[in-house]
C-alpha cells in the first residue's frame, strides 16, 4: 500500500469532516499500479496555514477551496506553482466562474470539483488525480533514467573510441621522434598494432551505426524472400580465414535451401556475430557447429563452439551494450562489445529469442529462434 | 634488473598503451613492472613495492584505478600514485578530487589525461619521485 498525503484546505469544518468520512478506507487502484494507494489527510483552515504545512511536510494532493478567510485559494495555488512543489491541486469551489477557472488552470490546477459534491464525486475525482500523479511521476522517472543510460553509453563509447586513438598516436610519436633509431623495421610491431587498432575501431564505428539505426527505428528494413542458407554460407566464408589461422573446423548442418521472408542484411548480422564469436573465443584445433533448421514454430540457428565458455555471471551480462568479458583468456582479443547487443535487438525485431548455454572451458551454444509466423508477415 | 633503478608499476588493460608507457618509462631510465588487469596488479603489489605507480582508471571496473590506488596506499602509504584516463576530456568529467571528503578516499597524487607527451610524463614522474 502506498500512501498519498492529501492536504484539505477549507474553512468549513463540515466539509472537512465530510471529506474525512468519504476517504476513510478508500483506496485507488489501476491495473498499471504496482500497489494500491490510500490517503493520509491533513487539515488546513486557511490559506496561510496551508502554506506553512506545504513548507514543512511532503504533500502529494491538495484539495483547495477558493473562498477562504485570509488569502484566497488561488493565491495558495500561485504559491505552489512558484515553488514548483511536486503536488497536484484540485480546486473545490461553489463560486466557480470562468475567470477563476481560467486563472486556476493557468496556474496548474488539475481539476475542479464544484460544491456541493457527493461522496462519489469526490472519490472519482481522487481516482483521476491519483492516476495523473502516478503518470506524471513515472514519466519524470523514466526521462531521468533515459538520460542516465544515455550518459553512461556516451562516456563508455568515448572511452572505447579514444583508447585506440591514444594507442596509435603514441606509436606515431615514438616513430616521429625516431626513438628506436632510423631503421623502419624496428617499428614493425608498432605499425602492425596500429593497423589492428584501426581495424577494430572501424568495426566499433560500423557496429555503432547499426545499433543507432535499429534503436532510432530509421533502419530501412527490406523484407524479401531470402535463402537463409546463402546468407549462412557467406557468413561462414567471411570468418573462414580467421578459422584457418587457429585450425578451427567449421561444421555446417543445414539443407541446401531454406526460403523465408526476411531482411537478408539483418540475418547476416546475426550469423556474422554468432560465427565470429564462436571462432574468436575458441581454442586452437577447435570446432564450430552451425545448425540451421526450421520447425512448425521457429527458424532455429544453433551455433556451438568448443571455446573458452563463460561463467554464469558472465552470461548474465552478455547482451548488454559494451559488455566485453575481460579475463586473461580474452584480453588479447579485440571487439566492440556491441555485437551481441545488436544481435539481440535484431532478434527482437522478429519477436524472436536468443539463449545461451555455456560452461567455462568447455564452450558455448547460442540458440536464436525466429518465429515462423513473423518470417511470413513481419 | 639494476638494483638502484627506481621501480615504476604500470597497470593498464590496453596492451598497446601499457607497452608504450613501459617503453617511455624505461627510456627515462626507470625500471618498469607491468600489469594488464586490476587482479594482476593486486598480485604484483603483494610481493613488490614499487617507487611509483601509474594506473589506468577504467579497467575491469570503471573505477579500477581508484580501487588500486586505495589498496596500494593501504599497503605502502608513501608510494605516489598517478592515475591516467582517456575519459576526462571527452565527457567533461573532472576526476580531480573536488574537496576534502573526496580526497580522503581517492588516494591518487596526480591525474593525467591519456595522450600526455613523454617529456611531460617524465617531468610528472620526477616531481612525484622528488628527483
Amino acid at each position: 500500500m502506498e500512501t498519498l498525503n492529501m492536504l484539505i484546505v477549507d474553512d468549513e469544518p463540515g466539509i472537512r469532516t465530510g471529506i474525512h468520512r468519504s476517504l476513510k478506507d478508500f483506496t485507488v487502484n489501476f491495473p498499471f499500479f504496482d500497489d494500491d494507494y490510500n490517503f493520509d489527510l491533513i487539515d488546513a483552515e486557511s490559506g496561510e496555514q496551508a502554506i506553512s504545512i506545504l513548507e514543512s511536510q511532503k504533500v502529494d494532493v491538495v484539495l483547495l477551496d477558493n473562498k477562504l478567510p485570509g488569502i484566497e485559494g488561488i493565491d495558495v495555488l500561485e504559491y505552489i506553482n512558484k515553488k514548483q512543489t511536486d503536488c497536484v491541486v484540485m480546486m473545490i469551489t461553489s463560486y466557480a466562474s470562468i475567470d477563476l477557472a481560467l486563472r486556476a488552470t493557468n496556474n496548474g490546477a488539475y481539476n475542479f470539483i464544484p460544491k456541493p459534491f457527493s461522496s462519489q464525486d469526490l472519490k472519482s475525482a481522487c481516482e483521476s488525480i491519483t492516476k495523473h500523479l502516478f503518470l506524471k511521476r513515472m514519466t519524470r522517472k523514466m526521462k531521468y533514467e533515459a538520460k542516465q543510460v544515455r550518459f553512461k553509453f556516451l562516456s563508455v563509447l568515448s572511452h572505447e573510441l579514444k583508447s585506440p586513438i591514444n594507442a596509435i598516436e603514441g606509436y606515431l610519436r615514438i616513430m616521429k621522434d625516431r626513438q628506436m633509431g632510423e631503421n623502419i623495421s624496428a617499428y614493425e610491431k608498432m605499425i602492425d598494432r596500429s593497423i589492428i587498432r584501426l581495424d577494430s575501431m572501424r568495426g566499433l564505428i560500423m557496429d555503432m551505426l547499426d545499433l543507432t539505426k535499429i534503436e532510432s527505428g530509421t533502419k530501412i528494413r527490406t523484407l524479401s524472400t531470402v535463402n537463409i542458407i546463402d546468407v549462412a554460407k557467406t557468413a561462414i566464408d567471411s570468418i573462414y580465414p580467421v578459422a584457418i589461422q587457429m585450425n578451427i573446423k567449421i561444421i555446417p548442418d543445414f539443407p541446401e535451401e531454406m526460403i523465408v521472408n526476411a531482411d537478408s542484411g539483418e540475418i547476416e548480422i546475426i550469423l556474422n556475430n554468432l560465427l565470429s564469436n564462436a571462432v574468436k573465443y575458441n581454442r586452437e584445433n577447435g570446432e564450430v557447429k552451425v545448425l540451421i533448421g526450421i520447425d512448425d514454430d521457429n527458424l532455429n540457428f544453433v551455433v556451438t563452439d568448443t571455446g573458452i565458455g563463460m561463467s554464469d555471471i558472465e552470461q548474465s551480462m552478455l547482451f548488454r551494450e559494451f559488455t566485453r568479458i575481460k579475463t586473461d583468456k580474452t584480453k588479447n582479443l579485440s571487439g566492440s562489445g556491441l555485437g551481441l547487443s545488436i544481435v539481440k535487438k535484431i532478434v527482437d525485431l522478429y519477436h524472436g529469442t536468443i539463449e545461451v548455454r555455456s560452461k567455462s572451458d568447455f564452450g558455448s551454444e547460442f540458440h536464436v529462434k525466429l518465429p515462423v509466423s513473423c518470417l511470413k508477415l513481419c | 634488473m639494476d638494483k638502484n633503478c627506481k621501480k615504476i608499476l604500470i597497470a593498464d588493460d590496453d596492451s598497446d598503451y601499457l607497452e608504450q608507457l613501459k617503453f617511455h618509462v624505461e627510456s627515462f631510465g626507470f625500471c618498469a613492472l607491468t600489469a594488464s588487469s586490476e587482479a594482476e596488479c593486486m598480485e604484483t603489489l603483494k610481493t613488490r613495492k614499487p617507487d611509483l605507480a601509474i594506473f589506468d582508471l577504467m579497467m575491469n571496473n570503471d573505477d579500477s584505478g581508484f580501487i588500486l590506488s586505495y589498496r596500494l596506499k593501504k599497503l605502502y602509504p608513501d608510494v605516489p600514485v598517478m592515475i591516467v584516463t582517456s575519459a576526462a576530456s571527452v565527457t567533461g568529467l573532472n576526476f580531480e578530487p573536488a574537496d576534502e571528503s573526496e580526497r580522503s578516499w581517492i588516494k591518487a597524487d596526480r591525474y593525467l589525461a591519456k595522450g600526455i607527451r613523454p617529456d611531460q610524463l617524465h617531468r610528472e614522474i620526477n616531481k612525484l619521485l622528488k628527483l
